[in-house]
């Protein structure tokens, strides 16, 4: 289902994460774009953080919440002096409910072009049935 | 910008700072290539060179395509989005499309040595400052 052709691509401004916690730190963390999809046997989600290593994420699923983070490395921006920017930097945060109940144990994560891949696979018993009319 | 700080997130405060300072700077000159168009980008000074940095997320590096001719950079490509078989969508963030930006440098570079990496969906170019551009130190007589 790819829808590419012919569109041009448009700058999306990039997030900030405001989180009802406060931080204790005063960096700023960014909200990555994320699209989610379900199949009949996963959920699946897709989110977009640039400029993260695959060890510098952590995944933590719990009651239900799925929490993302992702950490950018620092160091290759050491030596730079910034002259013209159109964009910050930032680590990433995310946090979402699910509604389906996942088996936990299935879950795997994947990262490629800085774009993280999270498959959810569903618990047996949240598959869908197919209601028959009588 | 030497970041001497020890603490990372004191690190990252510091350099958001100091992008935040440098949005949409000058130093592009009042040129044609400032801003809007797809990749956004950041210039920096390193040394003498500069160094532009772009965020392609989900974009393959066979999908990018850099052609440098004088002082001008031009960084095209496509970027693919697409779900499973009888995927059904509950949130759709992620933006695709082709793009084709180019960036107008406005100092010489030597672009026989201009290099591309691309790491984790972020493109560095390096753009080496043109050795006849190079500032020299005049001898007093």
């Amino acid at each position: 289902m790819a829808d590419t052709e012919g569109k041009s691509l448009e700058v999306q401004a990039k997030q900030e994460l405001t989180t009802p916690e406060e931080q204790t730190v005063p960096a700023r963390y960014y909200v990555p774009a994320t699209d989610i999809y379900e199949t009949e046997d996963a959920l699946t989600l897709v989110m977009e953080m640039p400029g993260v290593e695959k060890d510098n994420i952590d995944i933590k699923l719990e009651n239900d919440v799925l929490q993302i983070e992702g950490r950018i490395d620092l160091s290759a921006y050491a030596e730079l002096d910034p002259l013209y920017t159109e964009y910050n930097i930032g680590h990433y945060a995310r946090k979402f409910s699910l509604s389906s109940k996942v088996n936990k144990e299935k879950i795997s994560a994947e990262m490629g072009d800085g774009v993280l891949t999270l498959s959810l696979p569903k618990a047996e018993e949240t598959k869908p049935r197919r209601i028959e009319i009588q | 910008m030497a970041l001497l700080f020890s603490d990372p997130f004191e690190r990252l405060f510091h350099l958001q700072r100091n992008l935040d300072a440098f949005r949409s700077s000058d130093w592009l000159g009042r040129g044609i290539s400032s801003g809007g168009a797809f990749p956004p980008i950041n210039v920096f000074g390193q040394g003498d060179d500069f160094v532009a940095i772009a965020e392609l997320p989900g974009i393959r590096r066979e999908d990018v395509d850099i052609k440098v001719k004088g002082r001008q950079i031009r960084i095209s490509g496509n970027k693919a989005v697409s779900y499973g078989e009888g995927a059904s969508l509950h949130r759709r963030e992620r933006r695709s499309g082709h793009f084709d930006r180019t960036l107008s440098i406005p100092v010489e570079i030597d672009s026989d040595r201009v290099k591309a990496e691309y790491r984790n969906g972020v493109l560095a170019l390096f753009l080496p400052r043109a050795e006849r551009d190079k500032p020299r130190s005049i001898a007093i007589d």
